[in-house]
């Protein structure tokens, strides 16, 4: 039992945390956030040419790098360390997603697709409080399929080359779909949001012409589940990112900052509240990668669905709160400077928000947890 | 990263469990989950017995090396041991103290005269330890430690005089550790001396206190010229503090695992009791009974982090945050047992103040975030060891 990195899982933490210090500065994330793209083209391919992350979860037997799920989420925790403002989440869970469609030309295609840089961009429902909520619809008629409605939170979707979206059949199960923002009768706007280091789009579809050839997945009702699990998992290496930077750089502030002839590190009250955001951190982290790992069983059959919707909840519920608590407890910290636009805190504070109700709220992860422990039947 | 055991481990699990099952029968099976934090009044002779039993199947102090008795056994095979003896229901552990602090502590710093006294009797479960630490005047503050021992040259013996507060078990135990100062002039944790006293002699007193349980755990410990020999103090003069806080190094975490064990058999029984009084159906408790369960696997993959050890051995931030993540866990999950219940907790079944498992539960669980270092005083070692914040100002308030 060593649940610890392998000694190449500890140098990709190291060069992804080197590359991202380098390239995504506080300087160029607000750069990346005030362009008209969202986010910086340049070191998209950048990411995608010197590191291959877009690679990572994409199967060796597509010529990817097919690596595991520890390995995906030391790179998004890294990212979220530093604010990183990119595509690479929203490819990083369309290759999630794909991975459980059964091999077909088009799977096969877009998996090419992510690793020439592409980006496919995933759009699983349309949230109002709830994530379930599919309103995108297949009409047949006359021999020719259509898709229509909405999903909103599109990760990067303005940008995407491809869309993966799940849609209602007329028997009320799901499939999964790839279409093409440039086909008739689709719209993808960007959606202005209060974060904007993760840029994010509503997709519309008015009678969008499909053929079979783009159809992923027929029966997508259990793809659907674990998809969301998936994509969790991945937002929570994201806010243990915001977490852990959250703690480093208001933990660096008060050493600095003195008052009372003292610097403000040294007041208790402080002291506690970052050992408070330590525990936090640390405990987000633990779930994370028990997640991880859980997600690499899985996909080898070796522990059930169940139990992979499990380790998504706890770790979605833990992580969102740590971040959410340290980020805000990071601005307390740094008093006047955390209302400013200049310091970095507040675009943690505002990550952590928008990741917290992303794909679910933690009590919504508390409450499905709590169906699984307490509505089955007795143990 | 891997989160299983090695098939040997798996072996070695199989074998503990097969013992387990075959030992805690007959004039056993009373003793099966009685004992341990809020329960150490019952079953005292048998527990003690047991642990004779244990010395026989050659489990006690797996941990230390062959030659004292031990099995030498590895990180992984003591947790494994802990887990199997929590999931059979093992009895709280009468001799936890000499197994794993003064036997760890004697192998690190005895000599070989006191080892070869002290050692034995533990491994065989016939001789029981108490920790003497906290005094009135030293409780977060232990380098406040007033007690003093001198060195009776004519009587050629090591003579302590203070008086010790909240000793648990002392009342049931053969032998104290005590921390005492020995040079008059020195203060904090200089001039201190670590040194093993018999409890069973005129120059000590033990009074029980009686805690808002009703019951007496720990105890009052008065030492009046109390003595022993020359060969009782632990290092040099001087070396007290060091050998004291030794003892904390020792804990790498292996009884974390059968501890969070107990933890779940706590939590099932509240699920089980939500489910069929309908409070499972109450929106808060649902959240709070979820919480409860991510809480105990966040524990547990801590746990794993830290039992997986640091690159350099140094203390992992894991390793630092887990008093304080399961003591408060642990005085929570308190209090959702008494939500859970409703009015019917506060109904005293048996005697006049008998309390059932969940009650002395939830008023012993305000224990856990006081004793072995109390949240606040966690709170500023992870601030000051984890964070490099600096250390609390010392002295009057001003
Ligand atoms: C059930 C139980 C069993 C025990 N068993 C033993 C035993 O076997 N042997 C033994 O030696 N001791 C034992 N203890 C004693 C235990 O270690 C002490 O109670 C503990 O260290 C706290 O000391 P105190 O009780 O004097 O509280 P105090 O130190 O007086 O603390 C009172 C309050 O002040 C806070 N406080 C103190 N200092 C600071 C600070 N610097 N910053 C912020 N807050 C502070 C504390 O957190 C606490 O909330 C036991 C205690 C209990 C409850």
């Amino acid at each position: 039992m060593k649940f610890a990195f392998t000694d190449e899982q500890r140098m990709l933490r190291d060069t992804s945390q080197a590359f991202l210090a380098d390239t995504s500065s506080s300087r160029a994330v607000r750069m990346a956030c005030a362009s008209d793209r969202g986010f910086d083209d340049a070191l998209w391919r950048r990411v995608c040419d010197d590191m291959y992350w877009q690679g990572i979860l994409v199967p060796e037997e597509n010529d990817g790098l097919g690596l595991g799920w520890v390995e995906m989420v030391i790179v998004l925790e890294a990212a979220g360390e530093r604010l990183l403002t990119s595509p690479l989440f929203a490819v990083a869970q369309s290759a999630a997603a794909l991975t459980q469609c059964p091999k077909t030309a088009c799977r096969d295609a877009l998996f090419g697709s992510i690793l020439a840089g592409d980006i496919v961009a995933l759009a699983l429902s349309n949230p109002s409080s709830d994530w379930h909520c599919v309103d995108a619809r297949v009409d047949t008629s006359e021999g020719v399929t259509h898709l229509s409605g909405e999903a909103g939170f599109v990760s990067c979707g303005y940008a995407a080359e491809h869309v993966l979206v799940a849609a209602q059949n007329a028997d009320d199960t799901l499939s999964l779909w790839c279409i093409n923002p440039s086909q008739e009768g689709v719209r993808i706007e960007r959606t202005p949001t209060m974060d904007q280091t993760r840029p994010m789009a509503h997709l519309y579809m008015d009678a969008v012409t499909v053929s079979n050839e783009q159809c992923l997945l027929a029966d997508a009702n259990e793809w659907f589940n674990r998809t969301l699990a998936l994509s969790r998992i991945l937002t929570v290496a994201d806010q243990v990112g915001i977490a852990q930077a959250s703690l480093d750089i208001s933990v660096a502030y008060t050493k600095e900052r003195s008052q009372f002839d003292r610097t403000i590190a040294s007041f208790q009250a402080i002291k506690h509240k970052a050992a408070d955001m330590m525990l936090k951190v640390e405990s987000a982290r633990s779930l994370l990668y028990y997640a991880a790992c859980t997600v690499d069983a899985w996909s080898v059959g070796q522990v059930n669905d169940e139990a992979l919707l499990e380790a998504a909840y706890m770790a979605s519920a833990c992580a969102s709160d740590a971040a959410f608590f340290n980020a805000g407890s990071g601005i307390q910290m740094h008093g006047g400077v955390g209302i400013t636009e200049e310091y970095d805190i507040q675009l943690y504070f505002k990550r952590a928000r928008a990741t917290e109700s992303f794909l679910g709220r933690p009590s919504d992860m508390r409450e499905s947890l709590a169906s699984q422990l307490l509505d089955g039947a007795a143990p | 990263m891997k989160l299983t055991f090695s098939a040997a481990d798996e072996l070695f699990r199989e074998e503990v469990a097969d013992w387990l099952n075959d030992n805690l029968t007959g004039e056993f099976a009373e003793v099966r989950y009685r004992g341990g934090p809020g329960d150490e009044h019952h079953f005292v002779t048998e527990r003690k017995a047991w642990e004779r039993r244990l010395a026989v199947g050659r489990w006690t102090c797996i941990g230390w090396p062959e030659q004292w008795g031990g099995r030498a056994a590895s990180i992984e095979q003591q947790v494994i041991f802990h887990e199997e003896y929590a999931r059979a229901g093992g009895p709280g552990r009468m001799g936890h103290i000499g197994d794993t602090l003064t036997g760890p502590t004697l192998l690190a710093f005895g000599s070989e005269t006191q080892k070869a006294t002290y050692l034995p009797p533990i491994r065989n479960g016939e001789v029981f330890w108490s920790q003497g630490y906290s005094e009135p005047g030293a409780g977060s503050d232990l380098a406040a430690i007033r007690s003093r021992a001198e060195f009776d040259e004519d009587a050629g013996q090591w003579k302590i005089t203070g008086q010790k507060v909240w000793t648990s078990l002392a009342h049931e135990s053969d032998y104290v550790f005590v921390l005492a100062r020995i040079d008059r002039d020195s203060t904090r944790h200089h001039g201190l001396g670590f040194f093993l006293v018999a409890l069973n002699q005129p120059g000590v007193t033990i009074r029980p206190i009686t805690q808002l349980t009703g019951t007496a755990e720990f105890n009052e410990v008065y030492f009046d010229e109390a003595v022993c020999g020359p060969d009782d103090l632990v290092g040099a003069p001087g070396d007290g503090w060091k050998v004291a806080m030794g003892l904390l190094g020792f804990e790498r975490g292996v009884s974390t695992l059968g501890q969070q064990m107990l933890f779940q058999t706590e939590l099932d029984e509240i699920i089980r009791i939500a489910k069929v009084n309908g409070a499972s159906r109450d929106p808060d408790i649902r959240q709070r009974i979820a919480e409860a369960h991510i809480g105990l696997k966040t524990m547990r993959y801590n746990s794993m982090r830290m039992l997986s050890g640091t690159e350099d051995g140094s203390l992992s931030r894991e390793a630092m945050i887990y008093k304080l993540y399961w003591s408060s866990w642990h005085r929570n999950l308190g209090k959702l047992a008494m939500d859970v219940l409703g009015p019917d907790a506060e109904l005293i079944e048996n005697g006049p103040y008998d309390l059932n498992r969940l009650q002395s539960l939830f008023l012993f669980t305000r224990a856990d975030t006081i004793y072995g270092g109390t949240n606040q005083i966690q709170r500023n070692l992870i601030a000051e060891r984890a964070l490099g914040m600096p250390k609390e100002p010392r002295g009057p308030a001003k």
